[in-house]
């Protein structure tokens, strides 16, 4: 196990103007495993994510995926690039084609699956057709799994809160990534909605094999289905390794609560979005 | 009876009607001087005051009841003409193409009517085109007029300088078009919204400009002429050039100048129809849906693997390229061109076509596109009141349909992929 990380971050640094939001931050994601990056508000997750996914170039750092083939490095990528190696990711403000259809939102992120022959599709070739009837059917699928069924055909931008967050992990899965990569999944869900989804996000690796990096403030969300949790804390790893360690990592303790020694972290209510 | 709620809206149409009338009527120019017909533009605003209070009351008693229903239901059969156009109404279309087929060979159809109808079928193509960009891909494009343009000096100088035909015209300016779509698109791709507009109007006039100016390559002002186009190799002039052969003489028939005009008005038909049945697949294709994303969030799109700076290309020159073939055919229906049919307002025409009947939408569009060339023709009665009239009509419908008159339903996807099934 310990040889096969999907993800390595090494010594990634970013700097905006005066600001060192990210220093030399280390770490390895096992493949196929669900790891939590949490740290307080302003630690640097997001800002993290913005570098795995390519939306910013570290100042300095490797990050490697490790491919089923190859090892690529991510930080000299462009956005799109990286998401063609298998790199998929939701965000912290919903982001769907508001004004499209449920289902054509799923349709959109199989870029890499569907017949794009500019001719084949405006004479409707059969070839057209069947890679649009398969497309079409993954999109029923992944709704299906997600429980969107019923709202296929409504836009996206009219559906429910909970409704929106479901269909982003689906759009971001249509893909057939390898590492998913979710911002606050859980933001703004109520209990029973944050079970639900803690429910999908097993299912996601469990059933698709996707390594699941997420970010989280809902610790009850991260203690319950994290194998690997990383503490950032004022752009630095403060500690690594399983919910367990973690949790008693006085460094966290400190970070989360001032010098207290309580540690009231399982079962915390919903953090801030 | 809600009077005060009534009383409120008149007072607030008449304040809105003083503005606009006041100086329109209320103030008259005589020769050097300025004459104030202040008792006219209070008429008028009085009769706003006046029939707005009564439509308000009205609605609210037992005999508006009716005028209530009959509005609602209007709006409630008006929504449902998209759907219907959407695609139900094969039949419906199939008899629009018959008719727009026969009406140049009824007895009483003039050369003046196939020409105005010509126009609106260029603008319909022209719609799609500009639909493709602002209405797909949501970039605000106030240029468009200069891929038009491209199109059209291109057929007149391929034909001038290489003695190119009009239909290898067709493809070789509709290319021609997609380069410059292509080079306008590259420096406008970190654009969006207004600066993209600004650019893209500048990119217009910049072309209208060349147009003027270089007098050697293009006529300058003078413009150029466009030669007509032939029916394999036969050609619709009463006295053909020498080596032409007279398509009236060809036939044994009689010299008519329509056969020209009816000639033209059909293959701008044929192509128009090629046209909207292209947009209606590229709107259905991947590349259709990812620029429908594009212009819904262009983050989204990258992190899911789309390349923005291609697909923004693709919608330029795809839609640059329905401009150029649109050129094509009006030079080769003017025979002569020049720049100032070029402006700005032909941009602002082709993209109130686009707004004005909905973004994205295709019936609408075709709608808008014959409003927009048919009202000013109907309205010629009215003089110099035609524009009024007009800028009116535009107004009303934003007013009453912001999204344009018609919004383009989304296509419905059935389980199992049986198309358009539920």
């Amino acid at each position: 196990m310990a040889n096969d990380a999907i993800l390595t971050v090494e010594d990634v640094s970013i700097r905006f103007g005066g600001l060192l939001a990210l220093s030399g931050i280390s770490f390895r994601m096992e493949r196929g495993s669900i790891t939590a990056v949490i740290g307080p508000n302003g630690a640097g997750k997001t800002t993290l994510f913005n570098c795995i996914t390519g939306f910013y170039r570290p100042t300095q750092g490797h990050i490697v995926l490790q491919g089923e083939h190859r090892r690529r490095r991510l930080d000299a990528l462009p956005i799109h690039a990286i998401a063609r190696l298998g790199v998929a990711r939701t965000y912290q403000n919903i982001r769907l084609f508001a004004q499209m259809s449920a289902i054509e939102n799923l349709l959109v992120a199989q870029r890499g699956m569907v017949n794009r022959n500019l001719i084949a599709g405006i004479f409707q070739t059969r070839a057209f057709r069947r890679a649009e009837a398969e497309a079409e059917r993954r999109a029923w699928e992944w709704l299906a799994f997600m429980g969107l069924e019923g709202v296929a055909n409504r836009e996206a931008g009219t559906l429910p809160y909970g409704q929106q967050r479901r269909l982003e992990v689906a759009r971001a899965m249509a893909g057939q990534p390898t590492l998913i990569c979710l911002d606050e999944p859980a933001a703004g869900l109520n209990a029973q909605e944050t079970v639900e989804l803690n429910g999908l996000i097993r299912r996601l690796r469990d059933e698709f094999g996707v390594s699941v990096l997420l970010i989280e403030h809902h610790m009850g969300v991260v203690m319950k289905i994290s194998d690997h949790v990383v503490v950032l804390d004022h752009g630095e790893v403060i500690s690594d390794g399983t919910p367990d360690t973690v949790q008693n990592d006085p460094e966290v303790i400190k970070a989360y609560l001032g010098t207290e020694e309580e540690v009231p972290i399982v079962g915390a209510s919903p953090g801030g979005a | 009876m809600n009077v005060a709620q009534s009383l409120k809206d008149a007072t607030v149409a008449a304040l809105i009607a003083a503005v606009l009338f006041v100086p329109i009527v209320g103030l008259v120019l005589d020769g050097q001087d300025l004459v104030t017909h202040l008792p006219r533009a209070v008429i008028l605003v009085a009769v706003v005051f006046g029939g707005r209070l009564l439509i308000s009351m009205g609605v609210q008693t037992q005999l508006g009841r009716p005028l209530r229903h009959a509005a609602a239901a209007l709006e409630q059969v008006w929504s449902r003409v998209g759907d219907v156009a959407g695609g139900k109404l094969a039949w419906f279309i199939a008899g629009l193409l018959l008719v727009l087929v026969a009406i140049p060979f009824l007895p009483s159809t003039t050369n003046y009517l196939i020409q105005i109808l010509s126009l609106t079928l260029i603008y319909v193509l022209l719609g799609m085109g500009l639909n493709i960009v602002v209405g797909l891909a949501g970039l605000l494009d106030l240029g468009f007029v200069a891929f038009y343009a491209v199109g059209a000096y291109g057929y007149a100088l391929l034909a001038a300088h290489l003695g190119l035909s009009f239909w290898a015209s067709i493809p070789v300016a509709g290319l021609l078009a997609a380069t410059f779509g292509c080079m306008l698109g590259f420096p406008v791709l970190r654009m969006h919204g207004d600066y993209l507009a600004i650019v893209t109007l500048g990119f217009g006039e910049i072309i209208r400009i060349l147009l003027v100016n270089m007098v050697d390559f293009t006529g300058g002002p003078n413009g150029i002429s466009a030669p007509r186009p032939t029916l394999f190799g036969l050609s619709f002039g009463r006295r053909p050039e020498a080596g032409e052969v007279a398509f009236h003489d060809f036939f044994g028939l009689d010299y008519d100048s329509s056969y020209r005009y009816i000639f033209v008005y059909l293959i701008i038909l044929m192509f128009t129809v090629l046209a909207v049945w292209v947009f209606k697949r590229l709107r259905e294709m991947p590349i259709g849906r990812e620029w429908e994303a594009l212009r819904e969030d262009e983050v989204a799109c990258k992190a899911l693997g789309i390349n923005h700076t291609t697909t923004k290309l693709s919608a330029f020159t795809l839609g640059a390229t329905f401009g150029g073939i649109g050129g094509v055919f009006f030079a080769a229906m003017e025979g002569f061109l020049n720049p100032s049919s070029f402006t700005f307002l032909e941009s602002a025409i082709i993209l109130s076509i686009v707004v004005l009947g909905g973004m994205g939408s295709i019936f609408g569009v075709i709608l808008a596109a014959v409003g927009i060339t048919l009202l000013p023709e109907l309205f010629r009665e009215f003089e110099q009141y035609r524009m009024l009239v007009f800028g009116l009509a535009m107004v009303f419908v934003m007013v009453w349909r912001p999204t344009g008159l018609i919004r383009p339903g989304r296509r419905a996807f059935g389980v199992e992929g049986n198309g358009h099934g539920q």
